[in-house]
């Protein structure tokens, strides 16, 4: 029996059954609008995981959330101002591969509803002013160019002169390819922004998120006072490919995540869960800064009054 | 043995005849040189040359870079400069011999040399990695150029690397952390620095080198934020259409020159610099030469914001922003003109009362 179906599926005619009965692979389009998403192996709900800040309930998986998402679960809604940059020339390379350059960035700009990469705010962790930068990386991969150099720069320039710390949030393929050494130059340019807050004596955080590699990782991610980890990020300088096909031997099973980077490489602080960092950071922030939190410090406001009108009585 | 490159079988047929008439007992049992003929020869080798060099697409430009016979970073560090002393060791981890450092003297001036060195045979290849460099090797130029910067030393850097080395124990140690830091490194330093590129501009690998008062390229090298082939097969997903990527990455030193991102290219001999290296070198030398002395006068501040200022203005050019003003800050000035005009056509009333006006002139302008 075997042998017959193995005749008929090598055939011709068994192809074109094939072709008709396989099932075909969802597009991005219905990905995004599908009630699930795929999670250790399995179908799952994504309005639960969206409550859950698409971290998986089940297997502790952090999905992919948007700078804004990230922002209103920080901060929430309305509780943060967005800095806007100066958009240099997006393409003067003229670019095109399969697909316009032009194009690409008019479907990142629609789909994620941001002029670039990076959303930069300012806002407030617990009661500590902060200007904050984060990538999406749904924008062309989160890679860096112009645009993005830029808006870290006016995000750099904002925290300098606020006088308050700068926080970002990396999740980068690396730099754009499509404005080659335009995109190269962004990691200098970050770097003096960086150079810049530090000898301003302002605290540089960096939380890498998943994937945060390549250029972006060897700029400004790695320039950073304090660098926290989310469970399960990719942090790695070449890709998992390039170094497999460098190495003969099979490489570690967690080679090139945050909690590998952590215990084996030391180029990062402390792994958190998601839901971990915003508290975590404020400590830190308080910490560092020499502030109390925000009750204490209308605490100690209002005694300090009540002195006064004690001493004035 | 010469290598030749593949586009260029002409010119060795032709060179291989040279060198057959040169031989008086060669095996058609000629007795006497015909110089004649090897002059002739010589010409038309020449005139073929510059045919072919004249116009490379940037695929080939990039297989010129790539040569295997172009002077290398030891050989310009061992020929342009006296007392070279090369030093060694990041004091951490261990050496990177991807990258030769050393002070030395230039004309009498004391300079830091710093060289990405790829290696001429397939042991010294080996040995230095391809001019891969590990974090150690960039840990020892921070190191270095931090003692430079000591003792006011202007830094001169060969570049020639395919990028920073991929490794399981590059990873381990940090080379994204080393990349970073020697960038910081690079924009905090106040003494002039130089980095020329003389081969492959590679990635991160170059630019951890490479954030420098001058970039200075020769004429038949490239530097690419990816090799072709590696866009290639990302892009296009097709890992033969070199051509095609490395035409759109403009990698060229002419395109770059453009962009304003490089300031200057020393030309190379017709046929490539591997082809008379005596006049590469007198190239570089002129141009060593001369950079040093314009930044001789310069007070260390001045020195740090012109590298500042340089790398702050690469990207906004074109009626972006006004170049005249002072880039120390970090902040963006825009033109008048540009905000207005962004401004302007933001709403679409605007811009479809503008189109009205210009139809009603129109016809104003026919009918009159």
């Amino acid at each position: 029996m075997n042998w017959i179906l193995k005749k008929i599926s090598n055939s011709k005619f068994g192809n074109n059954i094939n072709k008709f009965i396989a099932k075909k692979f969802p597009s991005k389009l219905e990905q995004a609008n599908s009630k699930y998403i795929s999670c250790h192996g399995m179908p799952t709900d994504k309005e639960s995981l969206k409550k859950n800040n698409m971290v998986c309930p089940e297997c502790n998986f952090h999905h992919y959330i948007s700078p804004t998402s990230r922002y209103n679960m920080w901060f929430g809604q309305n509780n943060w101002l967005e800095i806007k940059s100066a958009e240099p020339p997006s393409d003067p390379y003229r670019w095109e591969d399969t697909k316009k350059y032009i194009d690409r960035l008019k479907d990142a700009k629609k789909t994620t509803g941001q002029a670039n990469a990076i959303l930069s705010c300012e806002a407030r962790i617990n009661n500590i002013d902060v200007v904050m930068s984060a990538v999406d990386f749904k924008f062309i991969g989160g890679s860096i160019s112009m645009a993005e150099g830029e808006n870290v720069l006016t995000a750099v320039q904002k925290a300098i002169d606020k006088n308050v710390p700068y926080i970002f949030v990396s999740a980068s393929g690396g730099m754009r390819m499509m404005t080659n050494i335009l995109s190269l130059m962004q990691m200098t340019r970050m770097t003096i922004a960086i150079n810049e807050l530090k000898a301003a004596g302002l605290f540089f955080g960096v939380v890498v998120t998943s994937p945060t590699t390549g250029g972006t990782a060897a700029s400004i991610v790695s320039l950073s006072d304090i660098c926290v980890g989310e469970s399960g990020a990719t942090y790695a300088f070449a890709g998992r490919r390039i170094v497999q096909a460098q190495t003969p031997s099979e490489l570690p099973e967690n080679f090139q995540t945050v909690e590998y980077a952590r215990n084996k490489s030391g180029q990062i602080d402390l792994v958190l869960d998601r839901k971990d960092i915003y508290p975590t950071l404020g400590k830190i922030l308080s910490i560092l800064l020499k502030k109390n939190s925000a009750i204490k410090t209308v605490e100690n406001e209002t005694t300090e009054n009540n002195k006064t009108l004690t001493e004035a009585s | 043995m010469k290598n030749y490159l593949n586009f260029e079988s002409d010119i060795k047929n032709l060179e291989v005849e040279i060198e057959k008439l040169k031989d008086p007992y060669n095996q058609d049992g000629l007795s006497e040189i015909d110089t004649k003929k090897i002059s002739q020869s010589q010409e038309e080798i020449d005139r073929k040359l510059k045919e072919i060099y004249s116009n490379l697409d940037p695929w080939q430009i990039t297989l010129v870079a790539r040569h295997e016979d172009r002077p290398k970073a030891k050989f310009f560090i061992d020929n342009l400069f006296d007392d070279f002393i090369p030093l060694s060791g990041d004091r951490f981890y261990g050496e990177d011999e991807a990258v030769l450092t050393g002070f030395a003297k230039f004309n009498e001036k004391s300079v830091l040399v710093i060289g990405q060195e790829k290696g001429d045979n397939l042991e010294t290849r080996i040995e230095r990695n391809f001019g891969m460099m590990r974090p150690e090797g960039y840990r020892k130029t921070i190191r270095l150029m931090k003692l430079a910067n000591k003792f006011n030393i202007p830094i001169i850097s060969f570049i020639d690397t395919p990028g920073a080395y991929p490794g399981v124990g590059a990873e381990e140690r940090g080379q994204a952390e080393a990349i970073a830091k020697s960038i910081e490194c690079c924009m905090s330093l106040s003494v002039p620095t130089f980095a020329i590129v003389i081969g492959e501009g590679g990635s991160g690998g170059a630019i951890a080198l490479a954030s420098s008062n001058k970039v200075i390229m020769l004429e038949n090298s490239i530097y690419s934020v990816i090799s072709p082939e590696g866009c290639a097969t990302i892009l296009w997903r097709d890992s033969k259409r070199t051509l095609d990527a490395a035409k759109a990455m403009k990698l060229s030193s002419k395109d770059l020159l453009e962009l304003k991102v490089i300031d200057e290219i020393i030309p190379e001999p017709v046929g490539g610099a591997h082809r008379d290296r005596d006049l590469i070198l007198k190239n570089v030398r002129n141009s060593i030469e001369r950079n040093l002395d314009e930044f001789l006068s310069m007070s260390g501040e001045e020195v740090l914001n012109h590298r500042k200022d340089k790398f702050l203005t690469i990207g906004r050019s074109k009626g972006f922003v006004n170049q005249s003003d002072s880039l120390n800050a970090l902040s963006i000035k825009k033109n008048n003109i540009n905000t207005f005009l962004q401004n302007f056509f933001r709403s679409k009333i605007n811009l479809r009362i503008s189109i009205g006006v210009i139809i009603l002139l129109g016809c104003l302008i026919f009918f009159l």
